[in-house]
């Protein structure tokens, strides 16, 4: 039977990047899964719970567990916003009447990359993308979901795809969400760095499983008018010949599960 | 806006443009990473000594009053004052009119942030003493009239032609040649002369061993080595939180400092002090003085949530760490205690009104939680920091209420859906218009240093919609 997920789409993927969840839809039902969208939701309340402003987060984040909490899993195309659902809401609902329904629902959130390779065990999904890329850490999927090795399995095994390790992949970006508008040069010098790096190593994409951040690198690496271009790791899984015929993938996730 | 965070962004927004800083910052956090990575190799299990030194720091941390006073008790008996100062006045004015009273004319100083978290060296100045830095980074720093640029590497800023031109400036007599080796033998005969007519040292401590009434002090010059024996008077600054259980948790403790400090599997001179000259000893100061200086620490152990800040044992690593340290060096934060470190604790020592402003210059990436050999969730608590700003009403107007209306949007998928074709179409019809790159831009915040994203005609929902929820 095929697994059933729930798509969680970030509010800015949602409004400015929405091809970034339609590959990922295209890659979750080229493996066999049946797909729901609750077309309520919104955002998960990271902006203001990372802004102070917990009492504003509180009311968004438990109309989110609200409309998620009878999912069974939950997919994201964005490692931040799956860190807020599953380690942030503990703390931010730990005396709300949701408290219990928000800390059982974060173990069900998964973000992209961390679902195909560690629930539905899928490491080829298919995929073709004969160009040099390199990987950005994003920070909140390395250290709070430790999420690192597997989005580099999948990206091992897309056709034509040659990795290449980027220098300090795991240093930030410099996005930090409004972080990069309150503190635009320092936001901005921390970019150039990673721009530098990606430069360093290449590649003519840099990929990362969140828009947000490649949002950030992409517009300096325009800015400065390099030659690398961003992309979201969902789009490079859902690119290639074998995309569209389908491949072996869905069988190998009936033996995942 | 607080004065502070005004200076702060100022001086953030220059440095993080100034290449020629960011390469010389960037140079060196490239040598420590890498001593570091080698030494943390030492260890047969680096986590285990993270997670051992976080539990003696709290063992001492919460148990701060019997530790305190058994540490007082011991120094005592051995002939040493202790003296609790409350806030950084009454600390000054200990050192100040012990050095009235025994007629002291100039003082050598080994490293201690607490004494430039007091603001020491201008009240003693002020009342006529000459204050020798005798750590070669506090010299050179010193030397400039500067505060240290980071917490363990005070002058990490300068290279070799900027101090051979500062010493050539400042003592001809002493310098001989161009070299590294050259500029560490002029400073060391400057500080000689120092050490020798100094009637007072005063040193910092890197731990009080509580169950030996001992202050632990580690350095790579030798220099507090000499502050500590050589003048008549010995006085210790140490912030309360310092103090540690027992002597075996510096088994521990010294190889985590110095690894997480500089990769050192431990510093070159590891220094136990217990008190003033004893009746059987033939050399050392015959007085000895601790100064306990609380400044908001107790008031910060109050706070279950954030108690855990005063297990920092100064090694610096968040700094080094921190890609906002890393480019916009030490100085632009305008505080004591630099970096994450600084901006978790600022608030706690000199307000959260003037300082919240540091908990915001994060992008919030974690990694000095993940370094911080004593295991402090730093991040996280950048983000405590920044809702009691919030809940104590620090934060602008136009900022409250505009996470008002923010909330009053979500709550509604509705209201999210059409506030953001709203905004969809305002943009697409402006820069259609010609407006992107100029003044009327709606996005400038963002375009001011960076191209914005290409604009989505339709939203993720409304295809969805479109194609029948397919």
């Amino acid at each position: 039977m095929a697994p059933r997920v729930t798509l969680f789409v970030p509010c800015f993927v949602d409004q400015l990047v929405p091809q970034v969840a339609l590959d990922m839809v295209a890659v979750l039902r080229r493996i066999g899964c049946e797909i729901d969208y609750p077309e309520e939701q919104t955002c998960c309340g990271q902006p203001a719970f990372n802004g102070g402003f917990w009492d504003e987060a509180r009311p968004v984040a438990e109309r989110f567990v609200r409309i998620f909490r009878h999912a069974e899993t939950v997919v994201c195309p964005s490692g931040s916003c799956t860190a807020m659902v599953r380690c942030f809401y503990p703390e931010l609902l730990k005396n709300s009447v949701m408290r219990a329904d928000a800390f059982a629902l974060g173990h069900r959130v998964f973000e992209f990359s961390e679902f195909l390779v560690d629930v539905a065990r899928v490491t080829d999904v298919g995929a073709e993308f004969p160009h040099k890329v390199t990987y950005h850490d994003a920070c909140h999927l390395l250290r709070e979901l430790h999420v690192g090795r597997q989005p580099r399995e999948l990206l091992k095994r897309v056709r034509g795809l040659e990795l290449i390790d980027m220098p300090y992949a795991e240093e930030c970006c410099g996005f930090g969400g409004v972080f990069s508008v309150k503190f635009a040069g320092i936001s901005a010098a921390m970019g150039d760095v990673k721009a530098n790096n990606i430069e360093a190593s290449g590649a003519e994409y840099v990929t990362a499983c969140d828009s947000s951040c490649l949002m950030h690198i992409e517009g300096r690496l325009k800015r400065r008018g390099a030659k690398a271009k961003a992309i979201h790791l969902a789009s490079i899984l859902a690119s290639g010949e074998g995309a569209r015929a389908g491949s072996d993938a869905s069988s190998a996730m009936g033996a995942g599960r | 806006m607080s004065g502070a965070a005004q200076q702060f962004r100022r001086d953030a927004a220059a440095k993080a443009v100034d290449l020629e800083h960011r390469a010389v910052i960037r140079k060196n956090m490239d040598t420590y990473e890498a001593a570091v990575a080698l030494g943390k190799k030492r260890f047969a299990d680096w986590e285990a000594a993270r997670q051992r030194c976080h539990e003696v720091k709290w063992e001492a941390i919460n148990h701060l009053d019997r530790y305190l006073v058994a540490f007082e008790r011991k120094v005592k008996e051995r002939g040493g004052h202790v003296f609790w100062a409350a806030t950084p006045e009454q600390a000054r004015n200990y050192v100040a009119e012990l050095a009235a009273s025994r007629k002291v004319k100039t003082i050598v100083k080994s490293k201690s942030m607490v004494t430039e978290e007091v603001q020491l060296n201008p009240e003693l100045e002020k009342r006529g003493i000459r204050v020798w830095e005798t750590d070669l980074g506090e010299y050179i720093v010193q030397l400039r009239n500067e505060p240290p640029y980071h917490i363990v590497t005070p002058a990490m800023h300068l290279d070799r032609e900027q101090i051979l031109a500062l010493f050539r400036e400042k003592i001809p007599e002493d310098v001989t040649g161009e070299s590294h080796e050259e500029l560490v033998s002029a400073a060391r005969r400057a500080l000689r002369r120092a050490f020798f007519s100094a009637e007072m040292g005063i040193s910092g401590a890197n731990f009080l061993v509580a169950d030996a009434g001992m202050v632990a002090i580690s350095t790579n010059e030798g220099n507090a080595r000499l502050c500590t024996s050589v003048p008549p008077i010995h006085v210790v600054f140490a912030g309360i939180e310092k103090v540690i259980p027992r002597m075996q948790d510096l088994a521990t403790l010294w190889p985590v400092l110095a690894t997480a400090g500089t990769g050192q599997p431990i510093t070159t001179y590891s220094t136990l002090i217990g008190g003033p000259r004893q009746a059987d000893e033939r050399d050392g100061p015959t007085e000895f003085h601790v100064i306990l200086l609380d400044n908001g620490r107790s008031k910060l152990l109050f706070d279950v949530e954030q108690r855990d800040v005063l297990y920092c044992i100064r090694c610096g690593a968040c700094l080094n760490a921190c890609p906002v340290y890393r480019n916009i060096g030490g100085h632009a934060y305008g505080t004591t205690y630099q970096g994450p470190i600084g901006a978790v604790l600022t608030p706690h020592l000199r307000g959260l009104d003037e300082w919240n402003h540091l908990s915001y210059a994060s992008s919030l990436c974690g990694n000095c939680t993940q370094v911080c050999p004593v295991k402090i969730d730093l991040a996280h608590h950048l983000l405590h920091n920044r809702r009691n700003a919030v809940h104590a009403s620090k934060r602008p107007l136009p900022e409250r209420l505009g996470m008002r209306f923010w909330r009053w949007a979500m709550m509604s998928g509705t209201r999210f859906r059409l506030l953001g074709t709203l905004g969809r179409m305002t943009l697409l019809t402006l820069y259609g218009a010609g407006a992107q790159h100029t003044a009327l831009d709606p996005l400038k915040p963002w375009t001011r240093e960076r191209e914005a994203p290409p604009v989505a005609p339709i939203s993720f929902h409304d295809i969805w919609r479109k194609n029948g929820g397919r």
